[in-house]
């Protein structure tokens, strides 16, 4: 009798053991991991900033890229010009679709379907989506590398996350506001704009602005329709390329000239800039807006 | 019917009238994507045949060579052979690799994120973690180019190759570090940022009840994370790591930097230059365009067909099994 249960303490003691070593293990692993990816992250902005930041000149901001060297002019415009006129195009499809797919798809087959198709396009990946671009606008209907061809490209690559971000900001409108306009005889024109538009905005904005964000740090969907130039970019559509700071990045590096990499660095810093930027600002929207209806319902 | 409710009627058409078009442009750019590619890729998906899947040698011919090769009835220039498979391996290796070194890590960051760290530092993490989510690829693949391979080719592949050559892929040469290790490396580095995040927000949806019935009944903290809390969101986190797989498939600066762009020839080793389905898009149009018979373009287009087949695959597959789950960020 003493002896099973001196023999069952021990089994207890042993295992409780197993379990206190495992759960050190574990959790110093858990921890070890988050201290490693933030040493990755560290570690690649760092070697990002350190580089890029002495090769800031004014004088970048100033000039055009020539050959292996010069300036960023042409390429931050460039890429300004050709992420503003994709938001304009999905300001458009992007929020429409969301707007549709709210005000008469919420439900069934047609809009599971579209909302399907718009998460398939979210998948795809953006090189698909440019040799797409050159096949159908560079060739096809031969636009050249353009701002159009560009453009439309990286309206591609953000349509989904407009859809999806539109679609879910009106969802979120409280149905007793909606119903409340219905209620009082408003059309649904009239609901969209004065009592849902107004309360999901915030969040329509936010998730445009982060997909602007994606679509600045954006390469492939633009070498084959964008093509490259040395030139600041004018405001014709078609049959002209149009530089951007990405590829920069990407071919500057490869060059053997310090020049050259100087400039790939400082390219890389202005894009991180840009897109942290972005991202913040739509933060700083979404949070206001928490903001504001939180003080609204008094809670 | 009054003036002012006509005029309601008509904007409330409108209004349907003008997001219609919009959500059938949406749905039309999906169709009009896959049916593009299909109808570029035609004569190469004619010509090429099987061997496309089957053969490592990609090659457009001798432009200046006499005759012409006809195949299945489409003529390609003599000696022209567009076959995949390199580009095959190159992509499903360096992206199973990608996992295997993100997936456990990004565990192990979920738990650390939602029981370790305090509720007001995740304001941070939570930030660090969308800022390294919006780096752009390019920006990895400089970091990739400067730092990552010359490392991987002077310090991590001497030493592998020396010590663990015994071990079949990771024996012969170190290289140059450019190759499969260092696409594997960098690919789990960019997915593992949306990978921790989903993982943290499945995390955060277990009940507390449940993790404190859990403890109640004498298990530790630990063994509480392991078998209750992370079974409960098990389905949820395979689905996380397919839409990760699915991202590294479709994956093409930062790979394209740093893959070695090697053509004709499956990786040898560990350490030996690869190409990607994706990346092999980019680097060989330029020579592609000089193909008078306009079959290499064609097979571009094949090769991104197949990429949007794989990558379509993988992502719904995911979707549904994130969905059916009731994970809410199955974004980006």
């Amino acid at each position: 009798m003493s002896l099973a249960v001196e023999r069952n303490a021990r089994v207890a003691m042993k295992r409780d053991g197993n379990a206190r070593i495992s759960a050190a293990i574990g959790w110093t692993g858990s921890l070890l991991a988050l201290l490693a990816a933030l040493a990755v992250l560290v570690a690649i902005f760092g070697f990002v900033l350190v580089h890029g930041i002495p090769a800031l000149q004014p004088s970048i901001f100033m000039t055009v890229t020539s050959g292996v060297a010069g300036g960023l002019a042409n390429a931050i415009l460039g890429t300004l010009l050709l992420v503003a006129t994709g938001v304009a195009l999905v300001i458009f499809v992007g929020v429409g679709t969301g707007i549709w797919l709210h005000q008469y798809a919420p439900i069934g087959i047609v809009g599971t379907t579209l909302r399907f198709l718009s998460d398939v396009l979210a998948g795809v990946p953006s090189i698909v989506i440019g040799y797409f671009g050159y096949a159908v606008l560079v060739q096809r209907l031969g636009w050249q590398f353009s701002l159009a061809a560009g453009a439309i490209a990286l309206a591609l690559v953000m349509l989904p996350y407009v859809v999806r971000g539109t679609d879910r900001s009106l969802a979120s409108v409280p149905r007793a506001l909606s119903e409340g306009s219905y209620a009082l005889g408003a059309t649904r024109a009239q609901t969209l704009f004065a009592v849902e538009f107004p309360y999901a905005l915030p969040s329509i904005v936010t998730s445009l602005l982060l997909a602007s964000g994606i679509a600045l740090g954006e390469t492939a969907p633009l070498i084959y329709t964008a093509g490259w130039s040395n030139y600041l970019p004018s405001l014709a559509l078609t049959h002209e390329p149009v530089g951007y700071l990405t590829y920069v990045v990407w071919t500057f590096i490869s060059q053997p000239f310090a020049a050259s990499h100087a400039l790939a660095y400082a390219a890389a810093v202005v894009l991180i800039v840009l897109i942290f930027t972005t991202n913040v600002v739509a933060r700083l929207v979404l949070a206001s807006f928490a903001r504001r209806t939180r003080g609204s319902s008094g809670t | 019917m009054t003036k002012s409710g006509r005029r309601r009627r008509r904007r409330d058409l409108a209004l349907a009238g003008i997001t219609g078009t919009a959500a059938a442009i949406t749905a039309a750019a999906v169709f009009l994507i896959a049916a593009f590619l299909v109808v570029s890729a035609l004569p190469a998906i004619r010509f090429n045949g099987a061997d496309f899947f089957r053969s490592l040698t990609w090659n457009s011919g001798n432009q200046y060579g006499s005759g012409t090769l006809v195949r299945h009835g489409v003529t390609g220039l003599p000696g022209a052979s567009f076959g995949i498979l390199v580009f095959v391996f190159g992509t499903l290796a360096s992206s199973i690799l990608a996992m295997l070194i993100a997936t456990p890590v990004a565990i192990l960051v979920a738990i650390a994120l939602v029981y370790r760290v305090p509720r007001r530092a995740q304001l941070v993490t939570n930030a660090l973690v969308e800022l390294m989510a919006g780096v752009p690829s390019v920006v990895y693949g400089l970091w990739g180019v400067i730092v990552l391979v010359p490392f991987i080719g002077n310090v991590i592949g001497p030493f592998v190759t020396e010590r663990l050559g015994f071990i079949p892929v990771l024996g012969g040469s170190a290289g140059s570090g450019n190759g499969l290790f260092a696409s594997g490396l960098l690919l789990a580095i960019m997915i593992l940022p949306i990978m921790a995040a989903t993982m943290r927000d499945l995390l955060d949806t277990v009940e507390r009840d449940t993790i404190e019935a859990s403890i109640a009944l004498g298990a530790t903290f630990w063994q509480t994370v392991t078998s209750v809390a992370i079974p409960a969101v098990r389905v949820g986190f395979i689905g996380a790591a397919l839409l990760a797989l699915g991202r590294a498939f479709g994956e093409t600066m930062a790979v394209l930097m740093v893959s070695g762009s090697a053509l004709n020839q499956l990786p040898q080793n560990l350490f030996a230059p690869i190409n990607t389905m994706a990346a092999s898009i980019v680097s060989q149009l330029d020579s592609a365009l000089t193909d008078a018979s306009g079959l290499s373009v064609a097979s571009l287009a094949e090769i991104a067909l197949v990429l949007f087949a794989m990558t379509l695959a993988v992502n719904v597959v995911a979707r549904l099994i994130v969905r059916a789950n009731g994970g809410s960020r199955i974004t980006q």
